[in-house]
């Protein structure tokens, strides 16, 4: 009898000494199927959550970060399998558990939040609902129906939502993206989970929603001493969160270490590379290799811009109230604003691709709002587009060369198939992009190659203003920095003028010579980016400002210079 | 052109590598590959029936009637003696050369009239989807019977009505793909590059939303041959002593109680073929989706 007692008291106690989450030389594989080779996602990587402990996942793109923490919660696709290595949960190596069995820790002693609020609720449920559902299959012991109620408005709340009574009776549509986030964290603290892994839990939120949420999560560890395994393509958030840091490149684990000694002295030269990416370790503006091409005037104008749309159903959205901007040439004028605030409106506009309800543009002297067709594809050759996503803008079953000469044959700009090859090659030259890249379609590229493709496209008629919609927010962090590098570069050499839309204020301070930030439509504040930045005199740029994260980085930065 | 001349090699070069991965892909599933051998066979014997069989499908020996199966008469013969195996494969040229016509014709109108819809939109689409709306909504065999009953009775006219029965579904995909593909940001990107409406319809949208259409046409194949078939039972088709897969299993059915041999085995055949088409289709899809 003493002798079991014992027995369980050193369980107990090594339990409560063991770390939340241990993975020992996890390796996961993806199978090849038809025509894609299999590979390695995950390749030997060892870590651990303590009680109380703040961790950071930091990697790019295909690092293989997302399917570790599939790993880890027993949630891998299909395709994938656990090769070699061990998941442990307070020392208890769940492993080779079934998934019956694994579904049961999930929710009741690991909580997942997921990427996407957009998509992660069931939309035909009404939010008091789904969060029940995560009580009561979580639940320890039977409860009744008040009980399970109570308990979800407790967890609601928990998450930092008020009047959870209406919204009980909501559904997600109704809400915004961060209530959603926050919908999220409550069903997975539903459980009173020990530990929380959040895979990319702000990415597709505004910075202001993303503070909020982040303080939040800090909030709960502290107040409940969960542990929190945060997920995340952003070093700066990662930094500024974090007890922990650990960085992920192509499956495997190069750098980890405490916020300070990563801070201080990396070891690892890929984060050393991310690091000098991440756009809060540049103080100014990047400065462009050549010499800038002397171009003075103004490029483009747009005045009292307005645009209603109207809701089905009646109502109407004001998408637009009266913005302005002025672009002097051969500089950037950045437009910052959270969504919903009508960059992209604004920027659609100015590029011909939508007109305003009132209000003109004007492109070197000519009024382009009221152009017709043909007027209108004569301004192409004034100014171009850069889509936000390189996935998308371009044909995917096109090859590099086609794409990047498909301006100039639509003008008729060269005679000839050698003439159009020797001109391709030239704006593939300046975009760092080679004759080896030619006959490669889109899907045999990665991410900021597409893009410097959609640009060699942009430039294909010596345009003199580019409109960029958040042309780099859909690229790491690492492939973001060059583009803006080359974005720079160009502009110097070629005397180009930018509207650079964006919601990443960090990118702003890299490219921009004037700054307009935008919130519903209106412009809030306008003028040069030093001023802006630097001494906001609107309240809620500084809102904005704050909001940015990579204050620690910023810091240290600051300190190095 | 220089459109066609851009593409050429590429789009050739695609294809071979993709058949070269098809192949292998197709290799390593054995019910896909017995699915290819069946439609690969069943071609043959509609181009070259000379070459599997030299049996007459017309002549019959009246002392084998009703002989059943045997390693003489594979299938069996009929009621004038003649060979069911010889008519069979004799019967695949009628049969399968309708349902390409037929598929041919659903594909070629209901494309036209699926991206004329989708590319010009307003009014334009409003009628024509409607009145593909009333098409759908008629059974397709019922529309095919009528056609025929209305263009008098022939194999050629099968093709035709069973075609013509099959183009809403092709104008449906269709449409609903070129809207797809006309909102996308390439298809922006490719107006704001100065490109003029009509050639970004050609050279974008028309490349880009036909995969699916296609792969619904592989899949309309094997309704087409059951629809082919349904109406040389119901003795819409080319007349006797002509064979035909439907007419063939038509002929036996007052002897299924005494000689099954003579509507089965022709039918199983008819099967097969129809199981097989559609089990490739699929292979194509998923394909497509990847």
């Amino acid at each position: 009898m003493s002798i079991t007692e014992t027995r369980t008291e050193r369980a107990d106690a090594q339990e409560q000494r063991a770390p939340l989450l241990q993975l020992d030389d996890l390796v996961v594989e993806y199978r090849g199927s038809g025509r894609r080779a299999g590979h390695r996602a995950v390749d030997g990587v060892s870590l651990s959550v303590a009680p109380g402990e703040f961790v950071a996942l930091v990697g790019e793109s295909g690092s293989g970060k997302s399917t570790l923490v599939q790993g880890a919660l027993g949630l891998l696709p299909a395709a994938a399998r656990i090769e070699r290595g061990a998941i442990a949960y307070s020392g208890v190596d769940v492993t080779r558990w079934s998934e019956t069995r694994l579904s049961r820790i999930r929710g009741s002693y690991v909580g997942f939040i997921p990427q996407d609020p957009g998509t992660s609720l069931n939309p035909t449920k009404r939010i008091g609902r789904q969060v029940i559902e995560a009580v009561r299959f979580t639940e320890r012991s039977r409860r009744s129906a008040a009980e399970h109620r109570e308990a979800a408005h407790v967890a609601l709340r928990e998450a930092g939502l008020e009047s959870t009574e209406r919204l009980f009776e909501q559904f997600p549509h109704e809400l915004s993206g961060g209530m959603k986030q926050r919908v999220l964290i409550a069903i997975a603290l539903a459980g009173q989970p020990r530990i929380i892994i959040a895979d990319e839990p702000t990415s597709a939120l505004d910075v202001t929603v993303q503070r909020r949420i982040l303080d939040h999560l800090q909030g709960l560890r502290e107040r409940l001493g969960i542990g929190v395994l945060l997920v995340t393509h952003d070093l700066g958030v990662a930094l500024d969160r974090a007890d922990r840091v650990l960085v992920m490149q192509q499956g495997e684990l190069v750098e980890q270490g405490s916020v300070d000694a990563v801070l201080r002295d990396p070891r690892h030269e890929y984060t050393r590379r991310l690091l000098e990416a991440a756009p809060a370790s540049h103080a100014g503006r990047l400065e462009p290799v050549g010499p800038r091409l002397p171009v003075d005037g103004v490029a483009l104008r747009a005045d009292a811009l307005s645009k209603r749309y109207a809701l089905r159903g009646g109502g109407e959205v004001v998408a637009l109230d009266g913005a302005g901007l002025e672009l002097r040439a051969g500089t950037t004028h950045a437009i910052v604003g959270e969504s919903g605030a009508g960059k992209s409106t604004l920027a659609a506009i100015l590029a011909g691709f939508g007109t305003p309800d009132t209000g003109s543009v004007h492109v070197g002297g000519r009024e382009t709002t009221q152009l017709r067709r043909g007027a209108l594809r004569e301004l192409r050759r004034e100014l171009q587009f850069v889509f936000q996503n390189p996935y998308t803008s371009l044909d995917p079953r096109w090859t590099v060369e086609r794409i990047v000469a498909e301006p100039l044959r639509a003008f008729g700009l060269v005679q000839g198939r050698a003439a159009q090859r020797a001109r391709v090659l030239e704006l593939l030259d300046a975009v760092a992009l080679d004759a080896a890249h030619l006959r490669r379609t889109p899907s045999e590229l990665s991410g900021g190659q597409r893009q410097r493709v959609a640009i060699a496209r942009a430039l294909a008629l010596r345009p003199k203003v580019l409109v960029l919609d958040e042309a780099v927010s859909a690229l790491d962090v690492s492939v973001q920095a060059q583009i803006l590098k080359l974005l720079v570069d160009l502009q110097a050499e070629l005397g180009l003028s930018y509207v650079f839309v964006t919601h990443d204020l960090g990118v702003v301070r890299l490219i921009a010579d004037d700054v307009t930030v935008m919130r519903g439509g209106r412009i809030v504040e306008s003028g040069p980016a030093e001023q802006v930045l630097e001494a906001p005199r609107d309240a809620y740029t500084r809102v904005l400002l704050d909001a940015v994260p990579g204050t620690r980085l910023a810091s240290m930065t600051e300190a190095r210079a | 052109m220089s459109i066609a001349l851009d593409s050429a090699p590429s789009a050739l070069g695609e294809a071979l590598r993709s058949a070269g991965h098809g192949l292998l892909g197709v290799l390593r599933q054995p019910v896909l590959l017995l699915a290819w051998i069946v439609v690969v066979v069943a071609l043959g014997w509609a181009v070259a029936p000379g070459f599997f069989t030299s049996v007459s499908p017309y002549e019959g020996d009246p002392a084998q009637s009703f002989a059943p199966p045997s390693a003489e008469h594979l299938f069996g013969t009929d009621r004038l003696g003649r060979d069911l195996f010889s008519r069979s494969i004799h019967g695949a040229g009628t049969t399968l050369s309708a349902t390409l016509l037929a598929v041919l014709l659903a594909l070629g109108v209901g494309t036209v009239v699926g991206l004329v819809a989708g590319a010009v939109g307003g009014v334009a689409d409003t009628i024509i989807m409607r009145v593909v709306d009333v098409l759908l909504s008629i059974p397709s065999l019922l529309l095919a019977m009528v056609i025929v009953a209305v263009l008098g009775y022939s194999t050629d006219n099968i093709a035709l009505a069973v075609g013509i029965s099959s183009i809403a579904a092709f104008a449906r995909v269709m449409r609903s793909e070129v809207i797809g593909v006309i909102r996308t940001d390439y298809v922006k990107a490719a107006r704001g590059s100065g490109t003029r409406g009509a050639a970004v319809v050609l050279r974008h949208v028309v490349p880009n939303a036909l995969g699916p259409v296609l792969a619904l046409a592989a899949l309309e194949v094997g309704s087409a041959i059951l629809a082919v078939a349904s109406l040389g039972f119901l003795g819409y088709g080319a007349p006797p002593p002509e064979p035909e897969w439907g007419l063939l299993v038509a002929e036996g059915r007052d002897f299924l109680a005494t000689h099954p041999w003579i509507s089965i085995l022709p039918g199983i055949a008819l099967a097969l073929v129809v199981i097989a088409t559609h089990r490739i289709s699929t292979s194509f899809r998923k394909d497509h989706r990847r």
